[in-house]
């Protein structure tokens, strides 16, 4: 039988290192394996005995691109578990801190990590004597996201100012003002980069995924809702280990997460779109609109428009909140620890965060468990491997090994999160 | 801020990934040596940030944990302004989009500062836990000599 190997050896544009393993046999895809060397089991060792105000600073070490993710999960499950909830003026400010990261976080994939795939560069280096233009504005857009994480967190890398209970100090009205001014130039430059990205083309891909993301009734979500999905799923975050489960897999010693009654599902900008497009600003829905999504878009080689779709709405959310802020009397509601279980589950740029803790009487971690967005997806990604290998064996090896990378890429897995490097090994027989 | 060139020097990487700390261990270093007279910043690594913080610097000076197969603690020296960083070389960092990219990102768009100077650490062990390996420890010391008489030179231009 004829047989031929399909080898990648290194994943470059992918945050982190990891190794992928495709398999083809004849005519056949016989085995998709991305194998992740190591999950976050370390900062959930290192988080018990420690006081439970603790866990937001810690678990924001998990990643420099996503701090506010861990962070504000973090929060959410600690005043769970101690019977807080935050309203008014402090939710806006986590909101909005939140549109800082997604801005950063996602404009760097756009600009840097996924474009050149579709322009057909080698990475952002190549294409930027190409494109000065567009790689200037992706990084001013980040930067854009930057300064909103350095005016609430204290700094961009591993902000300091968010605490259990809110901030350690909240700016004044006024502090907002120049941001502002530049937001409004990343709204626009948002809206530019939907038509931009609107006009690649996309290899094709549909699946029948189970998209999985927060549901709020008031709003896009980022810190609040119900855990729903496109195939009836709709539970309380609380109830999230009764229906997921985190297994081992042979090849990887990372876990990987799946519907404990079905089976992989997908989370991320994707996700959180085709399960909430009524909630997406005006703005927002047009931008989709006009670049030909409708309220639900499943090929995942489309996920670099929601993704900028999503940049344009944190954009305007941002600017929604700073218009309306209010300084609050205080930075934070004083939280005190119980014996007592707390869930929390926050939209990080790359889909549900979901942390727990218990704590003792004395608000020590007696345990903790924390489930990144990218081990969620893994198991997603392995199956859009396979099927699209075996829909475009015909196509030739360097351009397969190329658009399997792109794939791969479609869910910006920050391997950073789920492990410390992925090395993407595509190979076969 | 002084008058003079503005001088500012990057440590980078994650201290809870064993020696993938060291950059951030050395800045600290020559924060406490050299006060106010000197920035000196601590960074993940990510690409996009990193060009954005040496942004209106004259004199500019990363210092980052590397794998290149070298022994553990073996230091390297780059003058980014006179060739080319080795990509692959800061792959070790957190995030691939990294020191070497940004630099050469930076170089494509014609915003690398007027000098920018490199250390690579080689490390050791990259796996999530704090405190850096024997080797890479030892080594800390003689690049914080090194650095730091090249940070006085820069002062005294």
């Amino acid at each position: 039988m004829k047989s031929r190997t399909i080898k990648v050896d290194y994943l470059a544009r992918v945050e982190g290192e990891g190794a992928l393993t495709v398999k083809i046999k004849g005519q056949q895809v016989t085995d998709v394996k991305l194998k992740i060397f190591e999950p976050p089991r370390f900062f959930e060792a290192f988080l018990r005995g420690r006081k439970f105000n603790e866990a937001p600073d810690i678990t924001a070490r998990i990643c420099g691109i996503c701090p506010i993710a861990y962070q504000m999960s973090a929060c959410h499950a600690v005043e769970d578990a101690c019977g807080v909830k935050i309203t008014g003026p402090i939710r806006d400010l986590r909101r909005l801190i939140y549109c800082g990261e997604w801005i950063e976080s996602h404009a760097l994939h756009v600009y840097l990590l996924h474009a050149p795939d579709f322009l057909g560069y080698e990475d952002a280096i190549r294409m930027a004597k190409d494109h000065p233009d567009e790689v200037k504005r992706g990084l001013r857009l980040k930067k854009a996201g930057n300064e909103i994480v350095r005016l609430l967190g204290g700094r961009e890398i591993h902000p300091i100012n968010v605490k259990v209970g809110g901030f350690y100090k909240v700016p004044e009205k006024r502090e907002f003002f120049a941001l502002a001014e530049e937001l409004k130039w990343a709204r626009d430059a948002a809206l530019e980069t939907v038509r931009w990205v609107a006009t690649f083309s996309f290899p094709e891909l549909d699946r029948d995924y189970e998209f999985v993301a927060l549901r709020h009734p008031d709003e896009y979500p980022f810190n609040e809702g119900r855990l729903v999905s496109n195939k009836g799923l709709d539970i309380a975050v609380r109830e999230y280990d009764q229906n997921f489960v985190e297994e081992h897999v042979s090849h990887s010693n990372a876990l990987q997460s799946r519907l404990k009654e079905r089976n992989s599902y997908f989370v991320g900008p994707q996700a959180r779109y085709n399960l909430n497009f009524d909630k997406l600003s005006p703005v927002a829905q047009e931008a989709a609109r006009s670049a030909g999504l409708g309220p639900v878009c499943r090929n995942p080689f489309q996920s670099i428009i929601v993704r900028s779709v999503e940049l344009v709405y944190a954009c305007d959310e941002a600017l929604r909140i700073i218009e309306n802020y209010e300084m609050p009397d205080a930075p934070a509601v004083k939280v005190e620890p119980r014996v007592s279980t707390g869930y929390g589950c926050t939209e990080a740029p790359r889909g549900i965060c979901y942390h727990r803790y218990r704590l003792d009487d004395r608000g020590v971690i007696v345990d903790a468990k924390i489930v990144p967005p990218t081990s969620q997806n893994l198991k997603t990604i392995e199956e859009d491997l396979g099927q699209f290998v075996q829909s475009h064996l015909v196509i030739q090896k360097d351009r397969l090994q190329w658009q399997c990378e792109q794939a791969v890429r479609n869910y910006d897995p920050c391997i950073s999160c789920a492990t410390h490097f992925l090395k993407l090994h595509l190979e076969s027989e | 801020m002084t008058a003079g060139p503005s001088i500012v020097v990057i440590g980078v990487g994650n201290e809870y990934r064993s020696d993938d700390g060291v950059g951030i261990v050395v800045a600290r270093r020559l924060r406490e040596r050299f006060l106010t007279k000197i920035t000196v910043l601590e960074e993940s690594g990510e690409g996009a940030a990193l060009i954005d913080s040496w942004k209106g610097a004259t004199w500019v000076m990363l210092l980052d944990a590397v794998r290149s197969g070298a022994p553990p603690g073996t230091i390297h020296r780059f003058d980014a302004r006179a060739a080319q960083i080795p990509t692959g070389f800061f792959h070790y960092s957190t995030h691939a989009f990294s020191v070497a990219e940004a630099i050469e990102l930076a170089r494509s768009l014609d915003q690398l500062p007027p000098h920018l100077i490199v250390y690579g650490i080689e490390g050791e062990n990259f796996a999530a836990g704090d405190g850096l390996s024997r080797a890479v420890e030892q080594a800390v010391e003689s690049v914080v000599e090194r650095a730091a008489t090249e940070v006085r030179e820069a002062l005294n231009v």
